[in-house]
């Protein structure tokens, strides 16, 4: 009766291995990172970095920066064959909190960094702390959908008045008056707002806010201030809910506009101006640098008010944050010549090209090349 | 387990009455042993799993949970119009569950239609198509699912709830919005229901596969229509079942991030205007919408939403299984 029955053909170690194959599966649930070296569009002729750069570099932030630097991670590996970057656009925030903890070569970011980071940053980069230099600038547009109008003019204070809920209608008198000899229908006006936080979203609060500020009463801010109205994640998203919309209208990354909406002009001083990437670079150039801060830290206070024939102060400024000073040579040698790169004229043509970007002009563009010069590492 | 007299080995293999006391291992040898202890693992890791991602959000929400209010609205990302992190919770649970409430009120019918004509009123070949296409269903993903929602459902389904609105506006007090873009918490719910109908779906048929056909044929004796033997022996036999299935549901629905993310104009407060963008919004989209530009305590007061979001799936989870447990000697299941 009890015969001993042979109920498996796997042996004692065949059962081991089958339990060590169920660990490994669930160990490879690793996660993969982005990497931003699948650009095709740059051919940009770098101006050689000079030190022949090798090893892996990580950069972390900004999703705006992303295009532009996929173009220049191409042209920097062209020249710099042994030299591999890696860019995460995981967000602003989310760069410049890894930066400061120590995880990364350089971080992208659209706002420049608080005091309070610049001093957290000393724990990684010495007592030199880190610093912003601008290596992106882009106008930011007001797009809309509206059957049957193109060319419509929008003042910041009409559509600050929109997003508070002030103008409901395309025909409201106060849009009627920037616009003569338009037919506005009666259209009810869908203002849709940035659901994520984001840079676009900072400058154009802040814009509104210094061009109209007893009407948006806000101050700048990455994430949408104000409670209801219509939203959606991301440049692209939002252009998919203006598509799809009639009267709707939103702010976005001028390169995000899509063939089927409509671009306003607002108002610069008495003029009116469409976004231009000329414009923009103007402005930029133009503003003055935030006060209280290291001598290399480039970090640009916007003037909203530029009013020069020409100008369009609704943009967005994109930074490189970096250390002033690297312990790590190979790591220091890298931020320098990759900094150095990006902020000279052939990378900033080359991201024009890639994403839409407007080229640092000027001044910024020599200042922002000292300052990348002027990173030592060892 | 016994050896048959047939069997050539048998006859020699008798054995002495002195081992009988060791039948404990006996059915403990070789692999049978591992087999004990790959499963009692398996058990276990579930166990430290989800002890970890407590743990991970207790210890990363701990942050925010001290922090004092002034703290929060400087650093913490918490809303000027909150006075703190509670009150910033409160609209966001509010989101959460009325959104997977509406989609579960909406899918559970449907859900429990389905079943019942695939396993007692479709001929066999169609029963068998319908639940592939109900399996299928479940294989798409959720950002499949949002992608359709926000570009091709929104826009479309707009003009329904417009209508809707205005004949609710004609017979309740108050207006009732609704956005022309259609990106409201009700096209989420929809899409949500559309989402956890397959789970609901697929259990409650199998539940409903196992009626007792004595039950059945004893209903159909005394002369029951179809329609009563399904109220009559059916249904009560599967309502525990039927509910459990509707809890796995609005386990999804609860913690569906990617789908809400995209259909919906978010916004916090509490409001009943379903058809209006940015009145409502989810712990899980919220945290997805803010986490890539969020840092230092904003990212703990994010993971301390999470943390609210955890307890409240433990809560339905335990209100399920109460209520599965009380209903179960009603049902006749035993």
């Amino acid at each position: 009766m009890d015969t001993p029955v042979k109920f498996s053909r796997i042996s004692r170690a065949g059962s081991a291995v089958l339990v060590g194959a169920l660990a490994l599966t669930l160990a490879a649930c690793g996660s993969d990172n982005n990497t931003g070296s699948d650009a095709g569009t740059a051919t940009a002729s770098a101006s050689a970095p000079a030190a022949n750069i090798s090893g892996t570099f990580a950069g972390a932030g900004s999703s705006a920066q992303q295009k532009a630097i996929q173009a220049w991670t191409a042209a920097f590996q062209g020249q710099n064959p042994n030299a591999t970057i890696n860019y995460d656009p995981s967000g602003s925030g989310a760069g410049r909190d890894k930066f400061i903890a120590g995880g990364l070569a350089w971080a992208g970011s659209d706002a420049y960094m608080s005091t309070d980071e610049v001093t957290k940053s000393q724990t990684f980069c010495g007592t030199d702390g880190a610093i912003d230099i601008p290596v992106y600038i882009s106008p930011i547009a007001i797009a809309y959908n509206l059957k049957g109008v193109k060319d419509l003019k929008i003042s910041a204070e009409n559509i600050a008045k929109i997003y508070t809920g002030k103008i409901t209608t395309w025909n409201d008198p106060a849009l009627a008056a920037d616009n003569p000899g338009v037919t506005l229908p009666s259209t009810k006006i869908t203002p849709v707002h940035r659901s994520d936080k984001s840079g676009t979203t900072h400058n154009f609060t802040d814009w509104m806010n210094k061009l109209a500020g007893d009407v948006w009463t806000n101050p700048g801010a990455d994430a949408w201030p104000l409670q209801g109205g219509d939203s959606a994640q991301g440049t692209s998203g939002v252009a998919g809910v203006l598509s799809a919309t009639d009267g709707s209208v939103a702010y976005l990354d001028d390169s995000g506009v899509t063939s089927d909406l409509e671009t306003a002009k607002i108002n610069v001083g008495s003029a009116w101006a469409a976004p231009s990437a000329e414009g923009a670079a103007a402005v930029v150039s133009a503003s003055p640098l935030a006060t209280g801060r290291g001598a290399n830290d480039l970090a640009v206070d916007i003037d909203r008010k530029a009013t020069a024939d020409g100008d369009y102060p609704l943009v967005l400024v994109s930074y490189a944050i970096a250390c002033q000073k690297y312990s790590d040579k190979a790591t220091g040698d890298f931020v320098k010549a990759w900094l150095s790169y990006i902020v000279s004229a052939d990378a900033q043509n080359a991201a024009a090209q890639a994403a839409g970007s407007a080229p640092l002009t000027g001044d910024l563009q020599s200042k922002a090349a000292a300052a990348a010069a002027a990173i030592t590492a060892g | 387990m016994t050896t048959t007299p047939t069997s050539p080995a048998a006859p020699t293999a008798e054995r002495s009455p002195r081992r009988r006391p060791r039948r404990h291992a006996d059915t403990e040898r070789g692999f049978s042993r591992v087999f004990r202890w790959v499963t009692t693992s398996a058990g276990v890791l579930l166990l430290l799993v989800l002890a970890a991602v407590a743990v991970f959000l207790v210890e990363r929400g701990w942050g925010a949970l001290v922090a004092s209010p002034a703290d929060l609205h400087a650093n913490g990302g918490l809303p000027k119009q909150y006075g703190n992190l509670l009150a910033f919770i409160g609209p966001l649970v509010f989101g959460t569950v009325l959104a997977a409430a509406l989609a579960l009120l909406l899918a559970t019918p449907v859900a429990v239609g389905i079943a019942l004509f695939v396993s007692h009123y479709a001929p066999r070949r169609i029963a068998g198509l319908v639940g592939f296409v109900i399996d299928l269903l479940a294989a798409i993903p959720s950002v499949v699912f949002g992608l359709w929602g926000t570009l091709t459902l929104s826009p479309v389904i707009a003009k329904l709830w417009a209508w809707i609105a205005d004949v609710l506006s004609a017979i309740l007090p108050g207006t009732v919005n609704a956005t022309p873009t259609g990106r409201s918490l009700a096209t989420t719910s929809l899409v949500l229901a559309i989402m956890i109908l397959p789970i609901i779906t697929a259990v409650s048929r199998e539940v409903f596969k196992q009626t007792p056909r004595l039950h059945e044929e004893a209903a159909l004796a005394l002369g029951a229509t179809r329609w009563e033997v399904v109220r009559t022996a059916v249904l009560p036999f599967g309502r525990s079942g039927v509910i459990s299935a509707a809890m796995l549901g609005l386990g999804r629905a609860l913690g569906e991030t990617m789908a809400v993310l995209m259909i919906l104009s978010p916004g916090l407060g509490y409001s009943f205007q379903i058809f209006d963008a940015g009145k409502h919004q989810t712990i899980a989209a919220n945290i997805a919408a803010n986490f890539p530009e969020s840092a230092g305590l904003e990212v703990n007061t994010l993971i301390a939403t999470g943390l609210a979001l955890f307890v409240i799936t433990l809560v339905v989870n335990m209100a399920a299984r109460a209520i599965v447990a009380r209903r179960k000697e009603f049902s006749g299941a035993n």
